[in-house]
């Protein structure tokens, strides 16, 4: 579901950055993109070998073509015949909600990569439900605990797939 | 007639005890996925394929192709009852599907929903039995350059026809494009653009992209608005069912012409989106009672819903017999397809019959369990979203976490999920379409290794691309879809334009 319409919260100003601007910012990164993969299809050979064409032809164009649209959305966005876009991009209420699931799920998956998906899991879905559902810890630890002991018995017991034990595989004494 | 014996082989494999045991969880996880949020189509079955490995090919696409069918019975649930599209196409079915709740005739939406959809694919599905062995005769014609030339119509239709800056496709289509050449080399077996980084070699898998993107974005983007979902309630009695078939048949035209648009737009790289909402337009167009769509019209949810769900199975019709998905899920099971050593195409008909017919005989099978299984357990689903998102967002996100390591064994893959995401929330907030990056992203390797081909058999000529009847029309095509908002521009100061009244309602897909 796309939605780029933001509802005005009552009471107060909405605040945030304006939409045009980080179409701006995101235009030259793509412009920037494009110009990465440029320069990674030089180094292969973009041109025509004896072979047909070289290694680097077809991304070469590919990345002339992004910074090409880049170049063209950020001057669109800047100086387009619709004007700038000034709805608001993203209130501080909308990026605070956003980030309270960005964030602690970036620190989830670094967690992942030490102690493993059951058990990074296990913590992440009761911090979650604790701090931002507002559950009691017993519920929270039941409802952890018994997504994750599903899990478990469906990807390691039936489907044989194994998972992510992680650099420490603090799970080993169930033999999996 | 050669198909009809076919298709009853096809039921034949269907009809074991564990292909049908499959068929019924598909179903219900389909469901279930299509009415969580973040776990749309194309995500979800990202996620289930990986547990498919340990399946046979037929079992596992049976099981796929119903989560498939449940995930477009799903999105209607929640656009009915909570007025949120669970699926881009479902946002069509909100505009009388939701008054029609909020008048307390939740009921009667659904099931003219669910059945609509269930003819609508059941009309598409015909059209495939018969018309996928003729594609594949077809299809044998076809060498680099007709290949090439169909990919090339393709991503240019989506510029062409697609809605929004002609720039954000192309920037959107590129960037998949340049995802999917990084790693080794195919023909040369050189690394490409992977700047010494070894984790890269094996690419990015389009699999974590639509996790990542679909997924998390989308979960991201569902956070804007906090976590509060509250719905109107629906039961669905027998009564009401059967008080709602009477009332069907009168609608027949609109069905029929529904299915017939539908198809269209699922052949032809449209999808099921723009399916359900130029269905919705003609259907408030052409209807006697036009003027009250909007207001709760039982003609306003059925028109959608078939063309959506028509697309959505004739979608899969150029993915088998050309290897051309018509959208970002059949694009996935079309990854899925090459996972498992099966390369889609005229050849697939001929090698393969038993996992061909069997999908198209699970196809029909599919669609009316899952309208028995809807009709039956939609007060179930209805009250899973009343579970707090506090408890199902985490579980999602694991979900996904587990998804996206399971296709590769590899941890770098979640850390990308979550960039992905990130991406997904920008690029949706910013109307980017996320359809042709991931489209570019699974047909990447393939339409450059059609091009490097034809080069190579044309020695370096690009005239090959006009060289003979069938490659030329189809380029040409290509080219005029590539500028068609240049000239349907020109076009429009000779005659006055017609105004699209749902131009601002139409997500970017």
């Amino acid at each position: 579901m796309a939605s780029s319409e933001t509802k005005a919260h009552e009471g107060g100003e909405v605040k945030g950055p304006a939409t045009y601007l980080v179409e701006a910012v995101v235009a030259i990164g793509v412009m920037l993109l494009g110009a990465v993969v440029i320069y990674g299809s030089r180094e292969l050979g973009a041109g025509w070998t004896s072979d047909g064409p070289g290694s680097g032809y077809f991304p070469f164009y590919i990345g002339l073509i992004m910074t090409i649209s880049g170049a063209g959305i950020f001057y669109q966005s800047l100086f387009g015949k619709k004007g700038r876009n000034t709805a608001v991009f993203v209130d501080g209420e909308q990026l605070k909600r956003v980030l309270s699931v960005l964030i602690p799920a970036g620190i989830y998956v670094f967690a992942v990569g030490f102690i493993g998906l059951y058990i990074a899991s296990f913590f992440y879905i009761i911090l979650f439900m604790v701090i931002l559902g507002k559950f009691s810890w017993l519920k929270s630890l039941i409802a952890a605990f018994c997504v994750n002991a599903l899990f478990f018995l469906m990807f390691e017991v039936w489907f044989k797939v194994p998972l992510f034990k992680g650099q420490f595989d603090l799970l080993s004494f169930l033999g999996y | 007639m050669d198909e009809l014996n076919a298709l009853f082989h096809g039921f034949a494999v269907v009809l074991t005890p564990m292909n049908t045991l499959l068929m019924v969880v598909g179903i219900v996880l389909g469901v279930l996925i299509g009415v969580l949020p973040g776990l749309g189509g194309a995500n979800g079955v990202a996620i289930l394929l990986p547990l498919t490995f340990t399946m046979t090919p037929t079992s596992a696409i049976i099981m796929l192709s119903c989560i498939y069918w449940g995930a477009l019975f799903g999105g209607a649930i929640t656009s009915i009852l909570f007025n949120i599209p669970g699926e881009p196409w479902s946002v069509a079915t909100t505009f009388d599907g939701y008054p029609m709740a909020q008048q307390g005739r939740a009921g009667e939406a659904l099931t003219a929903a669910f059945t609509s959809s269930f003819i609508g694919a059941f009309v598409a599905v015909v059209m495939i039995t018969f018309m996928a062995p003729l594609v594949a005769k077809f299809a044998l014609k076809f060498g680099p350059p007709e290949f090439f030339a169909v990919y090339l119509l393709t991503f240019c239709s989506f510029v062409g026809m697609g809605k929004g800056s002609p720039f954000k496709i192309l920037a959107s289509m590129t960037i998949g494009f340049a995802l999917a050449s990084v790693g080794m080399d195919t023909v040369t077996g050189q690394l490409r653009l992977t700047f010494g980084w070894l984790e890269l070699m094996r690419g990015f898998d389009f699999l974590i992209a639509v996790i990542g993107l679909f997924g998390i974005g989308e979960i991201l983007l569902s956070m804007e608005e906090g976590l509060a979902f509250s719905g109107k309630h629906a039961k669905i009695d027998s009564k009401i069912v059967l008080a709602t078939w009477k009332k069907l048949p009168q609608y027949w035209v609109t069905s029929i012409r529904s299915s017939l648009v539908g198809i269209w737009m699922g052949i032809t790289p449209g999808g099921a989106t723009p399916a359900s909402f130029m269905s919705y337009g003609l259907a408030k167009k052409m209807s006697k009672t036009g003027h009250k769509f909007g207001t709760g019209e039982l003609e306003g949810v059925i028109a959608p819903e078939t063309a959506a769900h028509a697309a959505g199975t004739s979608a899969l019709l150029p993915m088998l017999a050309l290897g051309i998905p018509g959208s970002p899920t059949a694009a996935v099971l079309l990854g899925g397809l090459l996972i498992w050593g099966l390369q889609p195409g005229p050849l697939l008909f001929v090698e393969q019959k038993d996992f061909v017919w069997g999908l198209i005989a699970s196809m029909y099978l599919g669609n009316l369990v899952g309208l028995i299984v809807v009709l039956t357990t939609v007060p179930l689903f209805a009250s899973i979203l009343r579970i707090p998102f506090s408890i199902i967002a985490p579980v999602i996100i694991v979900i996904c976490a587990i998804g996206a390591y399971t296709v590769h064994n590899a941890m770098l893959d979640i850390w990308f999920m979550l960039l992905f995401g990130i991406a997904g929330y920008l690029f949706k907030k910013l109307d980017y379409p996320l359809a042709p990056l991931v489209l570019a992203l699974v047909l990447g390797d393939k339409a450059e290794d059609a091009f490097r081909q034809s080069m190579l058999i044309s020695q370096g000529e690009v005239g090959v691309m006009f060289s003979n009847l069938l490659v030329g029309s189809i380029t040409s095509l290509a080219l005029i879809l590539l500028f068609w908002p240049l000239i349907s521009k020109a076009l429009d100061k000779i005659r006055p334009p017609k105004k699209d009244e749902f131009e601002a309602d139409r997500p970017v897909d």
